[in-house]
């Protein structure tokens, strides 16, 4: 698994529950490291066991814990670069969700080695969706509900968002858009502010 | 072949399409007047509504075309049909774009604007939105790359200042003694060579050459202090060896265990004997004070064996370094707890030192 992904879980944790529950999952999980590289590769088995320290030492559900996860990686000010980036997305949620399907090819655009989930979106009706997500992390479907409801707010937006489970090796989000403008929804200049 | 008359029409677009296809657009007529602008670049340049009753504007007075040069009516911009053409808007601080021009059968040139590669600049300054770019256009993409290439140019910038850091933390462990804290036999390796190749350096630039002293010091009665007291009474002494010669040397000297209970000090620009000799006394005395480790008292002494390297001769490491060891084996066999100074050869016990200045010898 990628460096940028086990960093970010690695930050989630620790600007979500403080160094010292970081400082157990190391132990817990038996790292011989302290610190994930982001630009280096990991063992996919190291991921996998990081989430299971974490869900045992907060005895959290591992789906609960990967949902704020997802939410974290928008909503959190220290991955602000990561919520910019998904907004290049689209102009409305509907647009983001369309572009959903480009995302491992926007990864790679930026990193050439980052695998992030294949994705799959079909309209089921009018402001209807599913999504398919496969990953080699079990629960990444779980992210993504997170992150989509948390870019839902981002847009303004207002969403029904539903893990439906698996099916052929695929995680189903169920996805109703109620609402296109519910809300005010944050800022998004398409070009940064000279140096911020 | 006329088929009574009935003419293809000609296709027209209407300009609403045409901007909603090509927001930077400007479609001008014969005499290079604005018909219609696409409405990016209208806000862009603030160029004012095309109006029906008003004289338009006309391309040449809103912007200078750069490249290729000479392009300056329209005859010649219709000439320049499907080449790329640089212009820059006339009203100051306004961005350089980059278009392509093509002839329309009235006389009249279609053009196509784009930011090229300022694009990231234009979008800032003008607040610009993805609304404002063709949903066909890559405008929004060349951003996206921009901000992720930051982004990772940042993590990469990171990662190496981590790197670097533990390179440094890395390289300081490898030349450290991690008891003493002083430096081990690789430092000094490292500081005899620098000190020796300095000293060929200055000689070749016949600048003022500085010689240097090696001290090599061995404990007297260590074996036993082990042997009675056990190791961690051994080691506690040892640390107190490396305060008692960390205060009696300079920073520029390079203090280091290189065995056991055997140290070296090395002393750039140092070749006066007297100092040599109140030093090495002073070291002497300190290291014959007893440590107190467990309610014991633990006593060793120290034996110093002493080399002068003279500024204007050429020295060899090895050669300096037994002429160190072979004044401290006189040391010893001149009874522990003294030093002898090896010069030119002959051996000078520091009873020959300036009177006063030889300390509590033992």
């Amino acid at each position: 698994m990628h460096g940028l992904i086990n960093r970010a879980i690695q930050n989630f944790l620790r600007d979500t529950y403080g160094g010292s529950l970081w400082v157990g999952v190391v132990r817990h999980a038996a790292l011989d490291f302290d610190t994930f590289e982001p630009m280096l590769s990991y063992d996919p088995a190291l991921t996998d066991r990081v989430i299971g320290a974490a869900t045992a030492l907060l005895s959290r559900p591992r789906e609960t814990l990967l949902e704020d996860l997802g939410t974290y990686l928008v909503s959190h000010p220290n991955v602000e670069a990561l919520r910019r980036l998904l907004r290049f997305g689209g102009i409305g949620f509907a647009d983001f969700l369309h572009s959903l399907e480009e995302l491992p090819g926007r990864g790679r655009l930026a990193v050439p080695d980052l695998d992030l989930p294949a994705l799959d979106l079909s309209e089921t009706g009018p402001d209807s969706f599913c999504l398919r997500c496969r990953s080699v992390l079990p629960g990444a479907g779980h992210v993504m509900v997170g992150l989509l409801r948390a870019m839902a707010d981002d847009y303004g937006a207002l969403v029904l968002l539903d893990h439906e489970g698996e099916e052929d090796g695929a995680e189903i989000i169920a996805i109703r858009l109620l609402a296109r403008d519910f809300a005010e929804g944050r800022r998004f200049d398409l070009a940064l502010a000279r140096g911020a | 072949m006329m088929d009574g008359g009935t003419l293809r029409p000609e296709p027209t677009v209407p300009p609403p399409a045409l901007d909603r296809l090509m927001p930077m657009h400007l479609w001008l007529d014969p005499g290079g007047r604005v018909l219609s602008a696409g409405s990016t670049l209208a806000k862009v340049i603030a160029l004012p509504p095309v109006v029906a009753d008003e004289v338009p504007a006309r391309l040449f007075d809103l912007f200078d075309l750069r490249r290729p040069g000479g392009v300056a009516d329209m005859e010649r911009l219709r000439a320049a049909s499907g080449h790329r053409l640089y212009l820059v808007a006339r009203a100051p601080g306004q961005p350089a774009f980059r278009a392509v021009a093509a002839g329309l059968p009235d006389g009249g040139v279609l053009m196509n604007l784009s930011f090229g590669i300022g694009i990231v600049e234009a979008v800032r300054r003008h607040g610009l939105t993805e609304a404002d770019f063709a949903p066909t256009e890559l405008a929004v993409e060349m951003l996206y790359l921009v901000e992720a290439k930051s982004a990772v140019m940042e993590e990469l910038r990171q990662l190496n200042r981590r790197l670097q850091g533990a390179k440094s933390e890395a390289e300081e462990r490898a030349l450290t003694d991690t008891l003493t804290g002083l430096r081990n036999r690789r430092a000094f390796d490292q500081a005899l060579d620098r000190v020796l190749n300095q000293m060929q350096v200055q000689a070749r630039a016949e600048a003022d050459p500085a010689g240097f002293s090696l001290m090599h010091l061995d404990l007297d009665f260590f074996k036993q202090v082990n042997d009675s007291h056990g190791h961690a009474a051994g080691d506690q002494v040892l640390v107190a060896v490396a305060q008692v010669l960390r205060r009696e040397t300079r920073a520029a000297d390079t203090v280091a265990r290189v065995g056991g209970d055997e140290f070296i000090l090395l002393m750039p620009g140092l070749t006066d004997r007297a100092r040599l000799c109140a030093i090495a006394d002073r070291i002497i005395a300190g290291v014959g004070r007893p440590v107190i480790y467990g309610g014991a008292e633990c006593r060793v002494s120290a034996s110093i064996g002493v080399t002068v390297a003279e500024a204007g001769i050429r020295h060899d490491a090895a050669r300096l370094l037994a002429d160190t060891d072979s004044a401290l084996y006189a040391a010893k066999k001149a009874g522990r707890g003294c030093a002898i100074l090896s010069g030119r050869g002959e051996m000078i016990p520091p009873t020959a030192c300036p009177p006063g200045e030889a300390g509590d010898r033992r």
